[in-house]
């Protein structure tokens, strides 16, 4: 008998509880038959990685979509929507607690027809080996991390890359190092790095400091800093820069850290006693106009914003995005960009709309982007290699704005390892197949 | 008939009911209760503990090793059967539970919460900084196996979700019997007045020490568990916002039952979710408003709610 | 010799930024027993707006030099402000609770300061770096230091000594000691504790504020700076002892020299210095260098 009533109490309020979940999940039997594409678009909307990558990429997301919904896309993307379907945004924010359950929920629940975005290195870690379980089309518009397809997922399906990884910022960083400053480079001997503590900071100093060595003899590391990310002071690290007196000093910090490092570098002179190389910097270039000193190395992530080479669809691109933003692109928007008219050259190529037709179409596919040709020639067709462009700050006074000279242009095939060998292995064996010309 | 209590019972039958859950929810709902049924565990510890009056700001530690044993287990061993995980994984959290406890259990109140949170951190650092272990990136796991038996496809994520089920409730079960043992009634009495359970002749080292080693076995389970329903370890499982957010839960839920930091892994959970949904630019101040409603309102948290529901309806039941 | 002097420098310099972001912390703490977490967002809205207002003042063209008037009226301002409405409009209603729910509601108040803060000023960055170039640097051991960090050093210094003064030196400041001491008999004397309690949780939430303010013209304001001062000014405290202002001064200099000494000598260990020494801290002395003596409950 008292069980009986113990079930009776207890088992009501856990059968109130189904039923509440239960009333909250036929919201998902509502599937859509419409013939629209949804797209899920997933980057930081909070926290410190939200102003630099997470917003541009997302306003990026919302323009290209517009435009191309509208037609208005310069040519060859002036068609309506993938091929003619229109496509229905749906945006995300990266950093919520858990970035594979939300995956499987915008997969599951929400009913995705392909996933767009993912700036940092860990999202995509963490879902590479979820979207091929899902069998969803995901292409990653950032992160730059060579793990993906050298080492997680090494049979891809479903999953593509429309960005070049780190590996090629640090390569053609050190190539502009070593080979267009000449009357440095005779003196080049102490080599220094101030990165953050996690995978990026790292893997990007590793890559710099590796490549340097490979193209220079006798190049010694004068003095490794890694911060931790966000600390926003660096007063110590700065003095043990300027104590060190490298020739060179290598950064990969973005955002407030890049920012903040540069206010108090500059400040205290450690860019007039050093070659700064500053690998993702062009998002701070608006931001803080005279106070990065004349002849720092700026990079870009590739061949975008102030490195994007000129074409209707660039033009298109800065003025659409300055007009409705009120600031010009930044390369996380360029990547985002090139992530989705990937999505629609595969779908234009097809003929039609639809998630298989773009994983068949896009694999292997050589499109043109706001920043130059994307070209998906590693990972079997599914990560792409890009061109990309360094050269040297000049803050224009007469303008007001922020440039760069001496730039020189790599062709993708330069900077990034051939299918055939991972990231890790082309450095250290010296760029073997390397095509410079 | 008395060998199981009220609490027991229902957590009995919470099983067949989450099993039905299993095959009734969609797959997506399906993956948020697996993934709370982990966390909840670690809240669980983090309960525990806070009947003596210890708030640990530093539970994802043991959270973490366990995620991260089973993820070491398989990616240096190739060791993916799941019960030898837990052995390692339980060994591994005893020992340093067991160590760490000489320590921690001289501590009270915030000084036991920052030094558990120094002690998460300084795990937190080591890891972020260890390449081999892929730095903040962490690393991928493969799909558990079960003494030699390796389901596939949906069998595997349905047997890995029964298998949580049961060693959840199991646990809790377990947890319940320790409160209601003579460590749960020292561990309260200490809360109230520490000096007066060492007059009686009790010793509250030893009876936290205990606690404390309890409370990271079981978050050590959670965290092997919800590491194998994700596929996917980082440090971020040690770091204390990775802890904060537990004892929040608890807080939230309040210490009365077993069950409640259970249920409220999974209420905050969906309360996320759905928060990210109607409001991807300002879900905090959504989950910020909906905390402060919480405590003004149910400053016991919400097991209370659930309390007084059973206790009307019992109460109305002789009538009826 | 150069290293041994930036050692010592640096250390100063990152101690001062500690100090002034973790004694707001320490003194609500000590008075009101409230470990407030949402002094992290205190901490942004001070940086937000001596960033947003130095940006608006710069843009005038008028000389630097108010700007360091502009800064910490922008602190005040804010801080005063949106302390008396968080005090006043919530946490009155909550004295009594236990103190681990009250560190739930400050984090419930964090978090609604976050995105108040990113509702009203968005996700890109305000820079405000005139300030901490306009008064140049000098050379020491041939490595150039901004003034303006030795104007952080003097104004650490200063609030600690004002601090100190304003609670022993002032009735108002003694009055304050006794509540601390006993919230029930100084009530039962007449104090108004409730008075108290208001202002002590302003003048705590406007040091946050200014913490943040005087480091804007250093840093690039972004999302998320609140949440990263926390857990550094946490242990700041904890170190120097829960309450103690002077204790507060004490962990910044410790945790500031680990961090430099570390930076100079062994950068691998630099991430996890300040949880090292904390812990070395607490083996050591249990409830932090300078705690508050509590009377013990039989």
């Amino acid at each position: 008998m008292t069980k009986v009533s113990q079930l009776g109490k207890i088992s009501r309020p856990l059968a109130s509880t189904l039923a509440l979940t239960l009333a909250i999940a036929p919201t998902t039997l509502f599937a859509q038959d419409s013939p629209t594409f949804k797209l899920g678009v997933v980057s930081f909307l909070s926290g410190g990685a939200s102003g630099p990558f997470g917003v541009p990429s997302r306003n990026a997301a919302e323009l290209i979509v517009d435009a191309m919904n509208k037609g208005t896309l310069p040519a060859p993307y002036d068609s309506v929507g993938f091929a003619g379907t229109l496509v229905e945004p749906l945006f995300v924010d990266e950093a919520s607690k858990n970035v594979v359950a939300d995956y499987q929920r915008l997969v599951q629940k929400d009913e995705v027809d392909g996933i767009v975005g993912y700036n940092s290195s860990g999202s995509c870690v963490a879902i590479a080996p979820e979207v091929e379980k899902l069998e969803t089309l995901t292409v990653l518009s950032a992160c730059g991390t060579s793990q993906i397809f050298e080492e997680i997922v090494t049979e891809p399906k479903y999953l593509f890359r429309a960005a070049s990884h780190a590996t090629m910022d640090n390569v053609a960083a050190a190539r502009y190092v070593v080979e267009h400053t000449p009357e440095a480079v005779e003196k080049l001997s102490d080599i220094a790095g101030i990165n953050q503590n996690y995978s990026w900071g790292f893997d990007s100093w590793r890559d710099f400091s590796a490549s340097i060595k490979v193209l220079k003899d006798d190049v010694e590391i004068a003095n490794e800093q890694f911060p931790k990310i966000f600390a926003g002071q660096y007063g110590a690290e700065i003095s043990a820069l300027l104590t060190a007196r490298a020739d060179v000093v290598h950064s990969s910090f973005w955002g407030g850290d890049l920012e903040a490092l540069v206010i108090q570098g500059a400040g205290r002179g450690l860019f007039g006693r050093t070659q700064m190389v500053l690998t993702s910097s062009d998002t701070a270039i608006h931001r803080l106009g005279r106070q990065i000193p004349d002849g720092t190395i700026i990079g870009a992530r590739g061949s975008y914003s102030i490195y994007a080479p000129k074409s209707d669809l660039n033009d298109w691109f800065r003025q659409a995005y300055y007009d409705r933003y009120g600031v010009y692109p930044v390369h996380p928007a360029y990547q985002m960009a090139n992530a989705v008219l990937g999505m629609k050259a595969a779908a234009d190529k097809a003929g039609v709309g639809t998630e298989e037709a773009i994983i068949a179409n896009l694999k292997g596919l050589s499109y043109e982007g706001p920043g130059g040709t994307v070209d998906m020639a590693l990972a079997d067709g599914h990560q792409a290699i890009t061109g990309s462009a360094y050269g040297t700050y000049k803050f224009d006074t007469e303008t007001g704005l922020g440039t760069v000279e001496n730039i020189v242009t790599y062709k993708a095939e330069c900077i990034n390892p051939p299918a055939d060998l991972t990231s890790q292995e082309w450095i250290t064996g010296g760029f073997v197949g390397a095509d410079c010309e | 008939m008395k060998f199981f209590d009220k609490t027991e019972w229902s957590l009995l039958y919470a099983l067949p009911v989450l099993i039905i859950l299993l095959f009734v929810l969609p797959t997506w709902l399906v993956n948020y209760v697996q993934v709370s049924m982990g966390m909840g565990l670690v809240a669980l510890a983090v309960m525990i503990q806070m009947r003596a009056g210890l708030v640990s700001f530093g539970q994802g530690l043991y959270f973490c090793i366990g995620g991260y044993t089973a993820g070491m287990a398989s990616k240096f061993w190739n060791i993916s059967d799941i019960f030898v995980i837990f052995a390692i994984a339980i060994v591994a959290t005893l020992v340093v539970a067991g160590v760490l406890g000489f320590l921690l259990r001289r501590y009270r109140e915030i000084f036991f919460a920052m030094l558990t949170l120094a002690v998460s951190m300084i795990l937190f650092a080591l890891l972020s900084s260890s390449h081999e272990l892929g730095s903040t990136d962490g690393f991928n796991l493969p799909q558990a196996s079960y003494l030699g038996w390796r389901p596939e496809g949906e069998t595997a994520g349905a047997t890995l979700f029964i298998l949580t089920a049961i060693l959840t409730l199991a646990c809790a079960i377990l947890i319940n019997r320790f409160l209601r043992g003579p460590i749960g009634k020292i561990i309260e009495a200490i809360r109230e007045n520490e000096l007066r359970v060492e007059y009686l002749g009790a010793s509250a080292h030893v009876s936290v020490h205990i606690l404390y080693m309890v409370a990271a076995v079981i978050s050590a389970i959670g965290g092997v568990l919800w590491a194998m329903a994700l596929g996917h370890v980082t440090p971020e499982m040690a770091n204390w916002t990775t802890s904060g957010q537990f004892v929040f839960i608890v807080i939230l839920a309040g210490t009365g039952n077993v069950f409640a930091p259970l249920i409220g892994t999974l209420i905050l959970e969906v309360l996320r979710v759905y928060a990210v949904e109607i409001s991807p630019n300002t879900w905090q101040m959504i989950l910020g408003t909906v905390m402060l409603l919480t405590i003004v309102f149910l400053p016991k948290g919400l097991w209370s709610l659930f309390e007084g529901f059973v206790k009307r309806l019992s109460s109305k039941e002789p009538a009826a | 010799m150069i290293t041994t002097v930036a050692i010592i420098l640096d250390g100063f310099g990152f101690a001062a930024w500690l100090f002034l972001s973790s004694v707001g912390l320490t003194l609500i703490y000590g008075v009101m027993r409230i470990l407030n977490i949402s002094h992290g967002g205190f901490y942004a809205l001070g940086a937000y707006s001596a960033a947003w207002a130095v940006g608006l003042y710069t843009q005038t063209g008028n000389t630097i030099a108010l700007t360091y008037l502009i800064i910490p009226l922008a602190a005040i301002i804010v801080g005063t402000l949106t302390g008396l409405l968080v005090e006043r409009g919530l946490l009155r209603f909550m004295y009594g609770h236990e103190e681990v729910l009250m560190v739930l509601v400050t984090y419930a108040v964090f978090l609604i300061l976050e995105d108040a803060t990113k509702l009203i000023w968005g996700t890109e960055s305000y820079v405000a770096y005139q300030p901490a170039y306009w008064l140049g640097t000098i050379d020491v051991a041939g490595i150039p230091y901004t003034i303006y960090k030795f104007l952080i050093i003097g104004t650490a210094l200063a609030v600690g000594a004002g601090l100190y003064w304003g609670l022993n030196r002032t009735r108002a400041g003694k009055l304050l000691l006794v509540v601390i001491h006993d919230r029930e008999v100084s009530a039962a004397l007449g104090i108004n504790v409730t008075l108290f309690f208001t202002v002590t949780f302003v003048i705590g939430t406007t040091l946050g504020a200014l913490g943040g303010a005087l480091t804007a013209p250093e840093i690039s304001v972004v999302p998320g700076i609140g949440a990263e001062v926390i857990v550094m000014a946490f242990a700041v405290i904890v170190i120097g002892g829960m309450g103690s202002v002077g204790g507060a001064m004490i962990g910044a200099v410790i945790v500031g020299f680990a961090r430099a000494l570390s930076v100079h000598l062994y950068p691998p260990i630099e991430m996890f210095s300040i949880y090292l020494v904390m812990a070395m801290v607490l083996a050591i002395k249990p409830y932090g260098l300078f705690a508050l003596a509590e009377g013990r409950k039989i």
